[in-house]
């Protein structure tokens, strides 16, 4: 299923779980929805913030999934510095 | 919001002709989960293509292979029947909901769990092969 893209209008990253980095320090894990002239919009996403451990944040989530603190959220551009799958 | 029965009556049959029984209320959830003697196997259906739609065949292809098969397979049908996937989520425990996504419990608790992150872009193959490895793993 890799690269297919099943949602027409919408790009590759669409309802997969990402890694945002965000010049705040901020980590972000939900699903990416898409990318608006604004920034991202992310669904049932997870935040951490900057100073806490997160390499046992990942471990935490990976064991045990992505709690869904925010249903939709928008990352601002100003913010978005970078993302990967989850 | 749920869709249009016809939409999914399809995708709910790929998983139930495997002989993978469906929950659709509570009480058939408690009556399928409530006695936790033993393994169960619970598959998390979902709409969504581009995961579930390399989930359902991975279901398919390692319920053909040769691993020992856990004591009960249920389904539910996330964003569907959502009273029954509520209930069974409950019996998740610390797991997070997503969809698709499967549990292996034995004896009461969760001892394999595919989340949905594990399945996207993922072919059915690689899919199954964490399946597979979970009835291995617990259901000798």
């Amino acid at each position: 299923m890799s690269g297919m893209v099943l949602h027409p209008g919408h790009d590759d990253l669409h309802g997969i779980t990402v890694l945002v980095e965000g010049t705040s320090g901020r980590t972000y894990v939900g699903r990416w929805h898409e990318r608006q002239e604004r920034g991202v919009v992310m669904r049932d996403t997870a935040i951490l913030e900057p100073g806490s451990d997160r390499d046992a944040w990942l471990a935490q989530l990976r064991k045990f999934g992505v709690p869904p603190e925010h249903r939709t959220l928008v990352i601002q551009a100003e913010e978005f510095v970078s993302v990967g799958k989850f | 919001m749920p869709y249009p029965e016809l939409m999914i009556a399809p995708m709910r049959q790929e998983v139930t002709r495997l002989g993978v029984q469906e929950l659709k209320t509570v009480a058939e959830v408690d009556a399928a989960l409530g006695d936790a003697e033993g393994t169960a196997f619970v598959f998390v259906n979902s709409m969504c293509g581009c995961a579930a739609g390399g989930a359902r065949p991975a279901l398919a292809k390692a319920l053909a292979g040769s691993a020992p098969k856990p004591g009960k397979m249920v389904t539910v049908f996330a964003g569907q029947d959502l009273e029954a996937t509520a209930r069974v989520r409950s019996y998740f425990g610390a797991y997070q909901p997503s969809s698709p996504s499967a549990a292996l419990m034995k004896n009461g608790e969760v001892v394999a769990f595919i989340h949905r992150h594990e399945i996207e872009g993922r072919s059915p193959d690689q899919i199954a092969s964490a399946i597979t490895a979970a009835f291995e793993a617990h259901c000798a």
